[in-house]
């Protein structure tokens, strides 16, 4: 039961053969053994997850259950789920507990039935690509607990990899669903901007953020799509589209697929045996009769600079209201208003936040504004044409997700630069909107690497599809780290 | 004084009379207990998003049909990012860079008399924006309250262009306005609950000199009394400042109404830096033809057309038609009223309305909506002085009952009091004939040359008659018996 699919599950539930309440106790009780070295959740409810799988139960015994009612799951702890803590990775929430659920666990645990094991812990307010800026401490990578498991969903990413959830929620708003994907050997999907409802969902940055799911297949992706997406009135930049199956096409053939390879991501930058998993990743899609083409990106290697003026500036906006006033940490001692403000915000954030608001409010300021913040919107359409152009010639995207595997832990702490450089693949497909998936392609030095695919607008049910067809014939993505069983 | 030239441009809060708030879905009403009235949205909870109320839009929109403006066909919510404990997100959203309506003017007539004349005052631009809540500083111990209710309440900012003389001319402005807003329904107008406040920017300059004077900046008037005082008193200062050697400095002031002066609240060096930008939770504002088309379609009759149609077709001075349409209750309750009195009584209509039934309600207290005399009513008094069943005299008393409800309609009153007035010439000589045997000594006075005395025994034949003889018939007999 640890290793299987969501589909397996599914039917083991439905033959009866497990129970929900039992299929949770299993895991409640694997994070009760390992979470205490992974790191991976910062908050757990046995009680709660338990009277969901009652629930869960219920439905299954009455025949109203859906396909994914009574599996369990991990949330991010930045969707707001009702009764849960939710803390965003901060200090300045730790002792916040969500009056509502985010449109995500409505759909997916009011709606769909899944039942949820907790909260995965993160990069403090999404800020970040190793899980080290969490209050709550780092997460561990299963494949080597001396290095880091990616961010900022670093937390769903361990979770899933070591098999104390059968899969999670995650959100990317620069690379935070795919790089921790890449670095776990998970298969993670951000979709289109606007397809996940970002209603409850803590902002870090409005314009970029998006939600998806993180799981060990591209079916499991698709199945939990499912459940997520969809249009929301409480989001007014949620899109009105009619509702999707994304598990459609996933059995379709590839020949006469048309793959993409601009030629900026592949060539310096990325270590070489990464490059080198990739390119025969790529190889194996030519044996399923794909094509290769060269496309080009031009603007590509803007995106880190102009994302590290437009996140932070919509971030600066989006924390001002975490001032200690209505909820949230308060310090404990002040004197006027300003003091109180100055104190709360000072104690209750991490450095790489106040990093970032320090640059978001410095970008957005008087006399500064055109010269960041237009310019970074006008860097932003420049990439997002040069997708269109790209597309012109192939259907998918392809090249490594992050340039590195895993690295250690405190590696790159010291150094936000080269911190931020880990998202250098990632970070374009978010300023675009566009949909990318990073799905496991092989390993160097036992540590997983992974392969990113880009889609155009709205092509979830095709990219699942491509990540789908090379999983059916690959095993890379049903590799477990040691020592979890 | 007279080598300056005022200078004075208005920026108006007016609370849209919308059900909902403007970006959630928590009432609006005034006066609920504190925070009963916040969302989720409203407390700016971790993870919330706005989502754009569209009767906002629509009041918007009716606004910039009334001013003749332009109704952007794309405009864009922007964030306004300062601190302050009413202020839940941190930021308020406003309309920065593009606001939804643009342009426009609004005509006024100022003064009354040989003296009125007509202005027409320009409108830079209104947009869309939320209001803040309210912190509360009595009754917490050394601590403040917060009252989030009014969080998230739709406001439309309605900018001038810096078109105002005096502050008679600044005045005439909001009223204008006011009535505008009330009538074309965005807006109740409730001053004292802050639904609709003004800002006054005033500066002065030399006469004849192009170039604007450094202008302080008046917060939130909510009367038209003080709106007048803070400017007079402003214009003074100013003036007195820039003669005796110094010089204006860019501020922001509020108006102490107790004392009758301005003080000073944030100068230019210490003017917040908002980082205005756009609100990346909200899709920019697109209003279509089509919705243009269908909110002008159900616009009533402007003010300035209907006073315009009263003049023209009814006949009525400016000054009535202006007055008559100040208000919408106003306007309604007179057209009722012509519409049962007929067109030939527009005149005593407008007069009996703007002369006797306001000051009967300004006597009392009252708003005209809750006028005992209904516009029928009155209608029905209007047509007896027309044919001449009562006299004007007669008349008032009769409103006077209708006021006291003693009857349900004026022929009801006149009937049930016995007031139809004495137009039998036969009855009436008999007075006449036995008033003038009684007072022989006024007769006596009046043939001496004394006009008085004429006047004398008018009244006492009106005595007899209890007031119901036809004033004019008494005259003619009087004077015919008398010199005949």
């Amino acid at each position: 039961m640890i290793n299987a699919s969501l589909k397996q599950l599914s039917q083991a539930l439905a033959a009866k053969q497990i129970s929900s309440v039992e299929l949770t106790q299993l895991f409640l009780d694997r994070i009760d053994r390992l979470n205490p070295s992974l790191n991976a959740f910062v908050t757990v409810n046995a009680e709660k997850s338990l009277n969901s799988a009652k629930a869960a139960d219920a439905r299954i015994a009455a025949g109203t259950a859906g396909l994914l009612t009574g599996i369990p799951i991990a949330q991010k702890d930045i969707f707001c789920a009702e009764g849960w803590r939710t803390t965003c990775g901060s200090k300045m929430l730790a002792n916040f507990v969500s009056p509502y659920d985010a449109t995500v666990i409505r759909k997916m645990e009011s709606e769909a039935g899944l039942v949820s094991l907790g909260k995965t812990n993160m990069d403090e307010f999404a800020m970040g690509s190793s899980n080290e800026t969490s209050f709550f401490g780092p997460v561990k990578n299963p494949w080597d607990q001396a290095r880091v498991p990616g961010g900022s969903s670093g937390g769903s990413a361990a979770a899933v990899a070591a098999r104390l959830a059968p899969a999670a929620t995650g959100t990317d708003t620069g690379g935070s669903i795919r790089q921790p994907a890449a670095l776990c050997n998970l298969t993670g999907l951000k979709p289109t901007y606007g397809v996940v409802s970002r209603y409850g969902m803590i902002a870090f940055a409005s314009s970029l953020d998006q939600g998806g799911p993180m799981a060990a297949s591209a079916e499991d992706c698709a199945l939990l799509l499912n459940t997520m997406s969809g249009f929301d009135e409480r989001d007014s930049t949620s899109l009105d589209r009619p509702l999707e199956d994304y598990s459609r096409d996933l059995e379709k053939p590839l020949a006469g697929l048309r793959i993409g390879l601009p030629k900026e991501f592949f060539g310096e930058g990325c270590d070489a045996e990464v490059m080198a998993a990739v390119r025969a990743a790529i190889a194996q899609y030519e044996k399923l009769g794909a094509t290769t083409v060269e496309v080009s990106l031009p603007n590509s290697h803007l995106s880190v600079p102009a994302y590290y003026v437009i996140a932070p500036a919509e971030a600066s906006s989006n924390l001002s209201r975490f001032d200690g006033v209505r909820y949230g940490y308060r310090a404990p001692e002040y004197g006027s208003l300003d003091d109180m403000y100055m104190k709360s915000r000072a104690q209750g954030f991490g450095a790489e936040v106040k990093r970032r608001i320090l640059i978001g409010a410095y970008v957005l300021s008087h006399g500064y504004y055109d010269a960041y913040y237009l310019q970074a919107q006008r860097i932003r359409r420049l990439i997002a044409n040069d997708f269109v152009e790209a597309f012109k010639d192939c259907d998918v995207i392809m090249g490594p997700t992050s340039p590195t595997t895993a690295f250690k832990l405190g590696e790159k702490a010291a150094d936000p630069v080269q911190m931020y450089l880990s998202d250098i693949y990632t970070i374009a497909v978010n300023l675009a909107g566009l949909p990318g998936m990073s799905v496991p392609c092989g390993f160097v030095g036992g540590l997983p690497v992974g392969l990113q695919l880009i889609g155009n607008y709205f092509t979830e049910a095709q990219l699942l599809n491509v990540a789908h067809r090379y999983q059916q014939a690959t095993d890379w993505h049903q590799r477990r780290p040691a020592g979890i069983e | 004084m007279n080598q300056w030239e005022v200078v004075i441009g208005i920026e108006t809060h007016a609370q849209l009379a919308t059900v909902s708030k403007i970006f959630s879905g928590a009432s609006t009403a005034f006066g609920a207990a504190p925070n009963t009235q916040a969302c989720a949205v409203d407390l700016a909870l971790p993870g919330v998003l706005p989502v754009l109320n569209k009767k906002a839009v629509e009041c918007a929109i009716r606004f910039g049909l009334a001013i003749g403006a332009e109704v952007a066909a794309k405009s864009v919510f922007a964030r306004k990012n300062y601190f302050y404990p009413d202020l839940p997100k941190g930021y308020q959203i406003s309309q920065m860079d593009l606001p939804v309506v643009v342009g426009g003017a609004i005509t006024l007539q100022v003064g009354q008399g040989e003296k009125a004349y007509e202005k027409v005052v320009h409108l830079t631009r209104a947009h869309l924006e939320e209001d803040a809540g309210k912190s509360l500083h009595e009754d917490f111990h050394g601590k403040s309250g917060i009252d989030l209710n009014r969080a998230g309440t739709p406001l439309l900012e309605i900018v001038t262009e810096p078109d105002m003389r005096s502050s008679d001319e600044a005045v005439a402005y909001a009223k204008v306005l006011h009535a505008l807003v009330r009538w074309i329904g965005i807006c109740d107008g409730n001053m004292q609950e802050g639904s609709f406040r003004c800002d006054a920017n005033v500066s002065v300059r030399p006469k004849g000199q192009a170039e604007l004077g450094t202008r302080r900046e008046i917060k939130n008037l909510n009367s038209f009394r003080f709106l007048k005082e803070a400017i007079d008193y402003e214009i003074q200062w100013q003036i007195n400042e820039i003669e005796e050697g110094r010089k204006i400095q860019q501020a922001t002031v509020l108006f102490d109404p107790d004392n009758g002066v301005t003080r000073v609240m944030r100068t230019k060096e210490d003017a917040h830096d908002y980082r205005y930008f756009p609100d990346p939770d909200l899709l920019p504002l697109i209003i279509s033809a089509d919705w243009i088309a269908r909110v002008k379609s159900e616009l009533p009759e402007l003010p300035r057309q209907m006073r315009d149609r009263f003049i023209n077709d009814l006949g009525l001075s400016s000054y009535d038609a202006t007055a008559l349409t100040s208000s919408p209750e106003m306007a309604d309750y007179f057209e009722s009223t012509v519409a049962i009195a007929g067109k030939a009584n527009a005149k005593p209509c407008a007069n009996w309305v703007m002369v006797d039934l306001a000051a009967r309600l300004n006597k009392e207290g009252k708003e005209l909506a809750d006028s005992p005399v209904t516009a029928a009513q009155l209608a029905g008094l209007l047509l007896r002085i027309a044919d001449n069943t009562i006299s004007n005299n007669i008349a008032k008393r009769v409103f006077d009952a209708l006021w006291n409800r003693e009857g349900a309609t004026a022929d009801e009153v006149i009937d049930k009091q016995g007031l139809k007035q004495i137009t039998d010439s036969g009855a009436i000589e008999s007075l006449v004939d036995e008033v003038l045997a009684a007072n022989a000594a006024n007769v006596a006075e009046f043939r001496a040359g004394k006009e008085k005395a004429f006047n004398a025994l008018v009244g006492q034949v009106m005595k007899a008659a209890k007031g119901k003889a036809n004033p004019q018939q008494v005259n003619d007999l009087l004077r015919k018996k008398l010199i005949g």
